[in-house]
């Protein structure tokens, strides 16, 4: 019999949902059994201690070679002192006090200091510095609200657990949970396909109806309880779950948000349809969504980085504001990884500024699209980078990533990446959340506390501690030289 | 360090210090009677003011409302930036600055202790984090607890104990100080969209009036030994003709005051005195709350005093928030909390020729004028709301001369100049009862008795002005004044020698106090409290407690409650 430790309530260090509900089941330092995560969770739970880099490694004739953490940390520091456009980047798979210790060092070098949001929720920002945000936390939604439109994000996929707690399936004070009527609704859904199929089969002379039964689009809409509607470019796991399923043309968006507005206004549209939905079927949505009690959208990257950008976050936040005139509505990005949104919160409380910070002339600027790394990255403007619980070389345009390389490149990563294997500087670190506590702020910005679980495999340094190290070293050298 | 400053002329109100020339000796952080003049560091003070340090009773300085607000507004900003120097770090301001910056700005004004006000407690890690990250002053922060659903079932329910217990648990879950209240009542009823428009009306679902909400937590505080009093911000706040039922807040108490303590702090009721139907016919109501506070000991307030300029408008106060967005057409972020609060935010520019902005500024300078008792009466501009805390220098400078605030009386709208009755106090404030208003009187109120006094084992946070009372007279030197306070030629934290001629020359951190109370019987954290917890909340009850260790330099408040 293997007697097994146990911790509960551990907050899971992978989507922005940050559920804190995980129970896990240890022995030895290992994790065994993991209870209340999602498929995703629990691969990172059991295999996190797969393909770590066992120590530090510097680039030395064109090969990563391992040295002491003096060496690398001494080598870091040097990198970023000699460059004078230094970019340091990533930040969003870490925890906030790992994220205070970056701000420093690069104010400190005088860089440029962005975070992943650059390349994901970038534009809600600029978006919501232009429009303002009606929002909430989700415990409020889980009470209150009667509607949920999830808008270029497919929660089924990437933030399994969002509609089982904080939305559709949960119980709240005033609107109860939604399961039973989606179960019949698949239920039934499944039986007509096949009663369809079967009549099909045996009335092979007759048209086949499948097709003009299944254009009926809501044969099943409740006329109390939750409704949900999906609005995206294809028909994802998320879209079979709603009521209503927009199938918006792609790079449609903006068009289909303003349309909508026009409606929510009681302007007449003079079109048979927008954005490939037609007007009818948007006339009883803006119905819906005037005569809810209490609307929340949902949006994506689907919306954040399709044709339009920062606009298309403009419009939804409009229309969000719009329908405040009506009812009830409230907006809220569904950021990606666990504390994207805490690298944003430290970095406007410290400099200001949410993500594409530049301290290089002493103090904090932010202009996106000239500080943002992407941008300072394709015009090839910085000359040594620092990457940081990210992997850019993976997802970066294919300039940006060879200006990247071309330069002086530090990873701190607690796996090794395709990042990690173009840099001269290695530096591994613990995972925070599992090997590591700190803090991380759950999408809707509520802090939530990581837990350390289980040591690391071998002896590693958290990002928090190689950070600071790095700043000591940067400071010593400078006071040296000033003597 | 041991510090000796020297010849000042002193200015200690709790003490009874009206402009002596006295010496201060100051050894290991606390004020001491003696000093020998061996390893002590002299400071000349001749020809200068000493006083407490600053202590600011409302200032929104911290936590997710005032982050939101940092996000809201680039534009704020760009503007005005500080840059990294050897000893401090880079940031930016305006009205929003980021938490380095407000730390120092601070305590360049002598300020030495500031009041975080609104603190939604599922986010209080949130604004302990930036509490942590403001050097140079202590702080703490009142949770929000109007609108939280145990409050309002347990008082519906008239289980009075039961509700104190869980408010002595909120306030160590959370490390808050003291029980802030907003728009009680309204806040919940926000989360559907909708208001309470009077102290009577019924919270929907709940049952219960604003009335029951105040009057039960003012008997909760008392029974919890808390050491402020309820800090309320009122129904109706920013509508035309909300000083009755101001008024009539303040009269529900009444009777729950005994030894003539104060048990209500109304806050910023600059915006809880408007008088008039409407926005057109809007006036000022300072007379009439002048007059009950003038009258009665039971309550303390402070301004929220309106400066014009642009600046950004954040209060827990959701519905409030947007009607501001409505009435403004600026953009405007909602926060809405779950189980607890809401939040809101507007930026807003406030100008002299809006007969409701110049109305504003009148009312936030009668009340100070007219309140006789100026330990009733505290400066603040609610901070940022009515403009931002470096804007005090210039109001001490309108309370201390009559000539100042005329200047800019003769600039406003000409209605607002016509039935204003602001011309006709002559009243100008003495540098003793500024004192008051800016840090003793504030520092009675909180129960902070080491602060704002300068007596024996009182902390050493020390504020020296480089102006002399017996050669300027500060009526026609407003200048000098404003000068002199906006720079301080020294401040003094903990002991420690940080600010020199306006300019910081060393950073240390801040605590942070928090009320630890002691009840008979702490309430059971049992299953039936865990489920409830899962039911209104969305995160774990063990992920929700604060624990001592997350902040950096807590100090608990130890009380023994009564129940």
């Amino acid at each position: 019999v293997i007697k097994m430790n146990i911790v509960r309530n551990v907050t899971c260090p992978v989507c922005g949902s940050l559920c804190d509900d995980i129970e896990l089941s240890f022995k030895e330092n290992k994790i065994l059994k993991v209870k209340n995560a999602c498929a995703i969770g629990e691969a990172k739970f059991l295999n996190y201690h797969q393909d770590r880099p066992k120590g530090p490694m510097v680039r030395k004739k064109g090969k990563l070679v391992d040295v002491s953490w003096e060496e690398a940390i001494k080598k870091s520091a040097e990198i970023l002192l000699k460059a004078s456009y230094p970019i340091l980047y990533g930040w969003s798979s870490t925890s906030c006090e790992a994220i205070k210790k970056g701000l420093e060092l690069t104010e400190e070098v005088g860089g440029i200091n962005d975070n992943t949001s650059t390349v994901c929720h970038g534009p809600s920002v600029l978006g919501i510095q232009d429009i303002g945000m009606s929002s909430c936390t989700l415990g409020q939604l889980r009470h209150r609200t009667d509607l949920v439109i999830y808008w270029g994000s497919n929660p089924w996929g990437a933030h399994p657990r969002h509609t089982e707690r904080y939305t559709l399936f949960t119980d709240g004070r005033f609107q109860r949970n939604t399961w039973k009527h989606y179960a019949a609704h698949s239920g039934i859904t499944q039986l007509r396909k096949r009663y369809l199929r079967i009549k099909e089969l045996t009335k092979s002379d007759s048209p086949p109806e499948i097709e003009k039964k299944t254009k009926q689009v809501h044969p099943m809409l409740p006329q109390k309880g939750r409704k949900m509607i999906v609005v995206d470019s294809r028909r994802t796991r998320s879209a079979d779950a709603a009521d209503y399923f927009l199938q918006v043309n792609p790079n449609s968006d903006y068009e289909l948000i303003q349309a909508l507005r026009m409606l929510v206004k009681g302007e007449e549209l003079d079109l048979n349809e927008a954005a490939g939905i037609s007007i009818e079927l948007l006339e009883e949505i803006v119905d819906v969504m005037i005569n809810c009690d209490l609307g929340i959208l949902f949006f994506g990257v689907g919306l954040t980085m399709s044709l339009g950008k920062h606009r298309n976050i403009d419009a939804a936040l409009s229309l969000v504001r719009d329908l405040n005139h009506r009812t009830k509505f409230l907006i809220m990005p569904m950021r990606g990884h666990f504390n994207v949104t805490g690298s944003n919160v430290v970095s406007l409380w410290q400099t200001g500024y949410p993500f594409a910070v530049d301290f290089s002339r002493g103090y904090p600027q932010y202009n996106p699209g000239e500080t943002s790394v992407v941008d300072i990255l394709s015009r090839g403007d910085s000359d040594a980078g620092l990457v940081i619980a990210s992997d850019p070389v993976s997802n970066f345009p294919k300039k940006a990533v060879e200006n990247l390389i071309k330069n002086p490149l530090i990873v701190i990563d607690p796996i090794e990446s395709l990042t990690s294997s173009l840099a001269d500087v290695v530096l591994p670190s613990t995972f925070v959340g599992i090997e590591d506590g700190g803090t991380a702020y759950r999408m809707d910005h509520v802090p939530l506390p990581l837990k350390k679980i289980v040591e690391p495999p071998i002896k590693l340094l958290s990002d928090e501690e190689i950070l600071q190290r790095i700043i000591t070293e940067v400071k010593k050298i400078k006071s040296e030289r000033k003597q | 360090m041991k510090l000796l400053i020297k010849n000042g002329f002193v200015y200690d109100p709790m003490n009874n210090i009206n402009g002596e020339i006295a010496d201060i000796a100051v050894n290991r952080g606390k004020i001491v009677e003696k000093i020998d003049a061996r390893d002590t560091k002299t400071i000349d003070a001749s020809g200068m003011i000493v006083m407490p340090g600053g202590v600011d009773i409302h200032s929104h300085i911290a936590g997710s409302e005032v982050n939101a607000g940092r996000l809201l507004r680039p534009e704020d900003h760009f503007k005005d930036v500080e840059s990294k120097s050897e000893i401090t770090r880079s940031g930016v301001g305006y009205s929003i600055p980021s938490t380095f910056t407000t730390g120092y700005r601070y305590s360049k004004m002598g300020y030495t202790t500031v009041m975080v006000p609104s603190m939604p407690p599922l986010e209080a890690r949130h604004t302990h984090e930036e509490m942590d990250d403001i050097p140079l002053i202590d702080k703490a922060a009142f949770p929000l607890l109007g609108d939280w659903w145990f409050t309002l079932e347990y008082l519906k329910d008239g289980l009075i104990e039961e509700c104190a217990a869980h408010i002595a648990w909120m306030l160590r879950a959370t490390k808050g100080y003291a029980i802030k209240i907003v728009n009680p009542g309204g806040l919940e009823s926000w989360g559907s969209g909708k208001n309470v428009s009077s102290i009577d009306d019924q919270v929907p679902y709940f049952n219960i009036t604003p009335r029951e909400i105040i009057r039960g937590l003012c008997k909760v505080n008392k029974m919890l030994n808390l050491p402020h009093t309820i800090h309320l911000h009122t129904n109706n706040l920013g509508k035309p003709g909300n000083y009755i039922s101001t008024l009539k807040t303040m009269e529900s108490v009444r009777d729950l005051s005994y030894n003539e303590k104060p048990v209500l702090h109304i806050t910023h009721c600059q915006f809880s005195a408007f008088k008039g139907p409407d926005w057109n016919n809007m006036r000022s109501g300072a007379d009439k709350i002048v007059k009950y506070i003038n009258s009665h000991t039971h309550v303390t307030t402070d301004l929220g005093q309106v400066v014009f300029t642009d600046t950004t408008t954040m209060t827990a106060d959701g519905p409030f928030q947007y009607g501001l967005h409505q009435l403004s057409g600026n953009k405007w972020v909602n926060h809405d909390v779950e189980t607890e609060t809401s939040g809101g935010i507007v930026p807003f520019t406030y100008k002299r020729s809006s007969p409701v902005h110049a109305t504003q500024w009148t009312i936030g300078l009668e009340l100070a004028l007219l309140i006789k008792s100026p330990w009733k009466v505290f400066l603040t501009t609610d901070h940022p709301n009515a403009a931002p805390f470096t804007t005090y220098p210039t109001i001490i400078s309108w309370l201390m001369s009559k000539h100042a605030r005329q200047r800019i009386f003769d600039k406003i709208n000409r209605r607002t100049k016509r039935i204003s009755r602001l011309p006709d106090i002559q009243r100008e404030y003495s540098f003793n009862e500024i004192a008051i208003v800016t840090r003793a009187g504030t520092a009675k109120a909180l129960g902070l008795n080491y602060k704002g006094h300068l007596g024996v084992d009182a902390d050493a946070d020390i504020a020296i002005y480089n102006i002399n009372p017996k050669k300027e007279d500060p009526s026609k030197e407003y200048k000098r004044v404003r000068r002199a306070f906006n720079r301080a030629a020294y401040t003094i934290k903990n002991g420690e020698l940080v600010v020199k001629n306006g300019e910081v020359v060393q950073s240390v951190s801040g605590r942070t106090y928090w009320a630890d109370i002691k009840t008979k019987e702490p309430i059971k954290i049992d299953v039936d409290f865990k489920k409830r917890f899962k039911d209104y909340w969305t995160v774990q009850y063990e992920n929700y407690m604060i624990p001592d260790k997350y902040l950096h330099a807590p100090v608990p408040f130890t009380i023994k409650a009564e129940v």
